[in-house]
């Protein structure tokens, strides 16, 4: 059905703004998850300095979404619309921010004088993470609750991952006990993945709210 | 990721009732009425309806309506204009039988009791199931004789005493008690409009009724005067059975406990008004309350 009044109109822009800052931090992990194998200076910088005009969208989402709750009182799918995106906008925004965690941890252990092989490979993991968010921004994009679904299945791989490289680094400053910093650094890239693996699964009970009516969480 | 926009709002409810503003247009003719989504019965009801039609000559304004009114309960009925929820709301007092070439066909009762019988007295059932109106209608009377008028015809009064503390009661209760009581009598259409309407709700009280029908209360008062409607609603609401028919959904949903949608005269859903203004279940509820047709 076509709408014409200027409070769908704002919905549809207001879509349109969370898409793109979905865009932009799925686009920040895959930068993240790049700088983690190659320890690429110029991405880390421009990861960390750029961060700014993801919380600068975070901020405009949220006003959006104080000025439609005040002057439209949405109900209905309308209204679960903008809880979820008031939910997913802080998700997306720490997921941007994680990216930095990952960038600053890989910085320092690029800055270590102490050459070490990483304890854990975390290739197939980001791999994993940013399929895994990619599909709960897909449902979000198409509303798709069976996506939605599957994404918690996902969590679980990650969170075996992240117990993997624990006992990896932890075997590790058994052995190198003189170089505790890297190490945990190499531990924190593991923690920050995992991180996003939950904030993309949170994303997936919003999805579940908005098409279902029902407040979901993964178990 | 792909930067498209999907429609916002009704396209997401893979899992809802209904085929959409389309296959609405093609209800109110001769098809067989649609099927009530949600529970329209209550446990204790106050009054029932069951498959209630009206017509208006050979018009069918309503049909196959069933819905309790529960007890201490505010029932709001919504939907656009012409959805048929003010003739319902008519029936349930027969005000519809002063309506000329109207056939009320179903069974509605009150306390068991089956208003439409023969043998049913329309002027003690209108006391019982009291009526406000859109715009208030003071008798050209004064404040004190409009709430003393339905007392007295009804005969609830013993004496001058027993009068004055009905007409003082159902003006405290109407909340109008400590702006009219040094003015009893002056007339009751020199008050405000938002004072006239509770003037009305006081008359309506004063007959002991069981239930109260409101007929779009607030629609002709300010903001301070509707909040005051509101605020009266509530605490009727712990005595009387209220139905509320609104067109400011916001008021249905700050006022009722259970919200019913009619359209093109079916009854669409009933359900908790909180269940229905966050997750209704037919898709003609979602789109009119969402303001995407109406």
């Amino acid at each position: 059905m076509t709408t014409h009044y200027t409070f769908h109109h704002e919905l549809i822009k207001l879509n349109k703004k969370v898409l793109k800052m979905s865009a932009m931090a799925e686009d920040r992990v895959r930068k993240a998850a790049d700088v983690i194998r190659t320890r690429d200076q110029e991405l880390i910088q421009w990861l960390i300095v750029s961060d700014y005009e993801v919380d600068e969208m975070e901020m405009e989402v949220e006003e959006e979404c104080l000025k439609i709750l005040a002057l439209h009182q949405p109900v209905a799918s309308d209204l679960r619309f903008i809880i979820m995106v008031i939910k997913v906008n802080s998700e997306i925004e720490r997921i941007a921010d994680i990216a930095v965690n990952i960038a600053m941890r890989v910085q320092g252990i690029a800055n270590s004088k102490w050459t070490v092989p990483s304890p854990y490979d975390y290739t197939e993991m980001a791999d994993k993470v940013i399929a895994m968010l990619k599909m709960s921004l897909d449902a979000l994009v198409n509303r798709d609750v069976k996506a939605a679904r599957q994404v918690f299945l996902l969590d679980d791989e990650i969170d075996a991952m992240r117990t993997e490289a624990y006992h990896r680094v932890k075997d590790m400053i058994r052995r190198h006990p003189e170089h505790p910093g890297q190490l945990i650094n190499s531990y924190l890239i593991g923690r920050h993945l995992e991180r996003i693996g939950d904030r993309a699964t949170n994303i997936a009970e919003e999805v579940i709210y908005l098409v279902e009516g029902e407040i979901v969480r993964c178990p | 990721m792909e930067l498209t926009s999907p429609q916002v709002g009704t396209s997401t409810q893979s899992t809802m009732e209904g085929s959409g503003f389309a296959a609405s247009q093609q209800a109110g003719g001769q098809s067989a009425p649609r099927q009530t989504v949600g529970d329209p019965f209550v446990a204790n009801p106050r009054m029932t309806a069951r498959d209630v039609a009206v017509y208006y000559g050979e018009k069918c304004a309503i049909r196959g309506i069933s819905i309790d009114v529960g007890c201490n309960e505010v029932l709001a009925m919504i939907g656009p204009s012409g959805c048929g929820k003010s003739t319902f709301l008519r029936c349930l007092n027969r005000m519809n039988d002063t309506v000329p070439g109207c056939r009320v066909t179903g069974e509605i009762r009150l306390d068991e009791e089956d208003i439409y019988a023969p043998s049913v007295d329309v002027v003690p059932l209108r006391a019982r199931v009291g009526m406000v109106f859109q715009k208030p209608n003071p008798f050209p009377k004064s404040i004190f004789d409009n709430v003393a008028y339905g007392p007295k015809i009804h005969g609830l009064i013993r004496d001058k005493a027993d009068l004055e503390e009905v007409v003082e009661t159902s003006l405290s209760k109407a909340g109008l008690w400590e702006e009219v009581k040094d003015r009893l009598h002056e007339p009751g259409t020199g008050l405000s409009g938002g004072q006239q309407q509770r003037l009305c709700i006081a008359r309506a009280i004063a007959v002991s009724p069981e239930v109260i029908l409101m007929d779009e209360p607030c629609s002709a008062l300010d903001p301070i005067a509707t909040a005051k409607i509101e605020e009266l609603i509530a605490e009727l609401r712990t005595q009387y059975s209220i139905v509320i028919v609104t067109h400011a959904m916001q008021q249905a949903s700050r006022v009722s406990q259970r919200t019913a949608y009619f359209h093109l005269g079916d009854l669409i859903e009933v359900g908790p008004t909180e269940r229905i203004f966050t997750n209704p279940r037919h898709r003609l509820t979602e789109d009119y309350i969402t303001g995407r047709f109406g």
